[in-house]
């Protein structure tokens, strides 16, 4: 009996030594902002631990201005369930914005809450644009890009530079269709044409053999690649190793300097994505960058999405300085309202601004990735391509079925 | 009634049923989980609760099966799931009340059931779990695809609705008298099935499938009835989550879901009445308090399963049963 005694006793420390996620003290005048990232995933790197970083160093250099301001971070495990619970429980608790929130099916659900509770939504890290679609929401920003802005830029500014027929390898499933969807119809308007596309299951493809073979018998000029993570990865692998990227150019539709990364420039070279930061596109987004680097644990440049997440946080932080705490805090819709009626600027995208749908518009830019050759150093990976102006880079409001631009 | 057929201490607490076939200690238990399900909004996060509650009902239903008829099933996730696509799409498309919506659910649940069920139980012990999986993953891939579950977005923004179209259930604390309702006769149900006469052939099939076939009891429409009844409650489950989060996902068709009722139930004690509630407080409380530490959750969960394997074969509760040397 005394093993099962012990047992007990055991299991019952073990219960009560638990930690308890800090609970946010409810106080009048602080600021109560929530990063809800994927801190343990396969977004982890673009954004996680960085993001969080990258909002701290927004509210530092806001400090000395009056506002106490208090930042807290949770991993949404990139699972909608599991997000929009710490959502609820984080707005239930005082929480006043939440900031980043990659994948785009959480980014939908904690869009919905923080309609509901009247509080703020900040996102940079999803990618989907429903966002300031017909799902769009007076209490949510989207700031860094979307789905549709990533299709025009490496669909059509691509095709424009010459890339003018494309094949296409889509992940079987809403998402990866959209984005060929998308990609095609700027393609097209560019005066480009599809010369065919493959779609594979998603989930659980890793041999991609096949469609590489289908890829080079069409003799396209540019492979596009309407996928995600790491599937992105291991086509791009699979796409050197039968030594397509000799003969076509690799386009992702979704890929990011994490990626690039993650590959090294020898595997990665030659590659054409879109993103709206780099951390060497100019002065600005360097002293950023030597600003912020000291707090990034990883010792990265900031990422798009985390320098997103910095800029956005300042934009909010300006607005609620503007309007003061107590009516930020008391009304979502107000301060949203209050970031949309000021101009944007800061040091990571320029002079900007939030439409009333809740887009942030900035220019994009298509960068070419370097040769190992052509890079002058660390993190030295990218050269410009091609530049597609503010005014043009996102949807136009008319197409995006936004109910708060009809009333 | 007859005793049961198996385990010392079962025997031994067999005789002393006190109440609607629930021994003393276990109408001790019964009240002490009544009362906390009476206080614990007061104190705990509504929420949270509610999150339990949905669990603990999956995992009773899943207990059924497995400690009742001794049926591991793989694919539970299947019927969770779909229950949950199923309500959120009957409040979401259709419109719906909540009580409609959560019969849809069960009602999703059971003929899914009925069908995976129809095939899996010809075979046993490995071969019907690795059937069980293998049609749960086939739903799975199904929602991925198919138009209504929104693929990877899932079903947003579900409506909680008016309950009877008349009580708003927007706020927490109402949704969750519901959801404790929903909970409690899913319990009660279970407990029915169990003591009835059709709960003690389930046992005797566990014991001893080839004798029960030689009293003439055809094995495999008990074995199919309680799959079905498990489904549909599994069904239930779901729904009333999908209800309470607004959201239904893949996350709850996908096969870990069906690992981690296993994990509950084996946590909390198979074939035990309130072992599997126990299960899903501990595992759901865990989850939600260990959220902050990302991956590690589960590992820790992997820890806790190893542990049970190995030194707590009987789960939490059929651990302090035999301690009391009484049946829970």
């Amino acid at each position: 009996m005394l093993t099962e005694r012990r047992t007990l006793l055991t299991g019952g420390a073990a219960l009560a030594a638990l930690p308890a996620i800090p609970m946010a003290r409810a106080q009048a005048n602080t600021l109560r902002i929530g990063v809800l990232t994927d801190i343990s995933g396969t977004y982890r790197d673009p954004t996680g631990p960085g993001s969080v970083s990258c909002t701290e160093q927004a509210v530092a250099e806001f400090q000395g201005r009056g506002l106490n301001v208090e930042v807290l971070r949770a991993d949404h495990q990139n699972r909608p369930d599991v997000g929009a619970n710490i959502a609820r429980q984080w707005f239930d608790q005082g929480v006043d914005a939440i900031v980043d929130v990659p994948t785009s099916s959480v980014a939908l659900a904690i869009n919905q809450i923080a309609r509901e509770k009247n509080k703020v939504f900040l996102n940079s890290g999803a990618a989907t644009s429903d966002l300031t679609g017909p799902a769009c929401s007076p209490n949510t920003v989207h700031w860094t890009y979307d789905t549709y802005m990533l299709a025009k830029s490496t669909g059509g500014a691509l095709t424009r530079s010459g890339g003018d027929s494309w094949f296409f390898i889509t992940a079987d499933y809403a998402f990866g269709h959209a984005l060929q969807r998308d990609a095609t119809s700027f393609i097209e308007a560019a005066g480009g044409r599809v010369a065919g596309s493959v779609r594979y299951p998603f989930p659980a493809t890793t041999d991609f053999s096949s469609f590489m073979v289908q890829a080079q018998a069409s003799r396209a000029k540019v492979l596009g690649l309407c996928n995600a993570g790491t599937d992105t990865l291991n086509t791009i692998k699979q796409a050197r190793e039968f030594g397509l990227t000799s003969r076509m150019k690799i386009a992702g539709l979704l890929l990011s300097m994490a990626e690039v990364h993650t590959l090294g420039l020898d595997t990665a070279q030659g590659l054409v994505l879109t993103e709206p930061f780099y951390w060497n596109a100019n002065d600005r987004t360097r002293a950023f960058t030597t600003r912020v680097r000291p707090r990034l644990s990883n010792g990265w440049p900031p990422t798009q999405i985390q320098a997103g997440c910095y800029a956005v946080t300042l934009h909010y932080l300006k607005a609620v300085a503007d309007m003061g705490v107590a009516a930020a805090k008391a009304s979502g819709t107000d301060a949203v309202a209050r970031m949309k009626a000021m101009p944007t600027d800061d040091d990571a995208f320029g002079a900007g601004m939030i439409r009333p749908d809740g887009r942030k518009i900035h220019p994009t830019y298509l960068w070419e990735v370097k040769s190992p050759r052509e890079s002058s150093g660390p993190w030295d990976y990218y050269k410009l391509a091609a530049t597609t102006p503010a005014e043009e880079a996102f949807r136009p409001m008319a197409q995006g079925g936004c109910p708060l631009v009809r009333s | 009634m007859a005793a049961p057929a198996s385990g010392s201490f079962e025997a031994l607490a067999a005789e002393n049923e006190a109440l609607w076939g629930f021994t003393k200690p276990q109408l001790i238990a019964l009240g002490l989980m009544l009362v906390g399900i009476l206080v614990a909004p007061a104190i705990l996060y509504p929420i949270f609760l509610m999150k339990v509650l949905c669990f603990a009902l999956f995992a009773c239903a899943f207990n059924l099966l497995i400690g009742y008829v001794g049926l591991l099933s793989f694919g539970h996730a299947a019927y969770f799931g779909m229950g949950g696509y199923l309500a959120g799409h009957a409040a979401k498309a259709w419109g719906l009340t909540p009580e409609a919506s959560i019969l849809m659910g069960g009602l999703a649940g059971m003929l899914l059931g009925w069908v995976i069920g129809w095939l899996a139980i010809r075979r046993q012990g490995i071969y019907f779990a690795m059937i069980t999986l293998a049609m749960a993953q086939m739903v799975y891939f199904f929602c991925v695809q198919a138009p209504f579950t929104g693929g990877e977005d899932g079903i947003q923004a579900i409506p909680r609705g008016r309950l009877f179209g008349m009580i708003d259930l927007s706020a927490d604390t109402t949704m969750y008298w519901l959801v404790a309702g929903v909970f409690v006769a899913g319990f009660l149900f279970i407990h029915r099935v169990i003591h009835s006469p059709f709960g003690q052939v389930m046992t005797a099939i566990r014991e001893n499938e080839p004798r029960a076939t030689s009293l003439g009891y055809r094995a495999e429409h008990y074995k199919l009835m309680a799959f079905v009844i498990s489904a549909a409650l599994s069904g239930v489950a779901g729904a009333t989550k999908a209800l309470v989060f607004g959201i239904a996902t893949l996350t709850d068709v996908f096969w870990t879901m069906s690992g981690e009722v296993v994990l509950m139930s084996l946590v909390g004690g198979l074939g035990t009445l309130f072992g599997p509630v126990a299960g899903a407080a501990i595992i759901i409380t865990m989850q939600n308090y260990l959220a902050e530490y990302g991956a590690w959750v589960t590992v820790i969960q992997g820890i806790i399963f190893v542990l049970c394997v190995l030194v707590f074969r009987r789960g939490v509760v059929g651990e302090i049963g035999r301690f009391l040397k009484v049946r829970l």
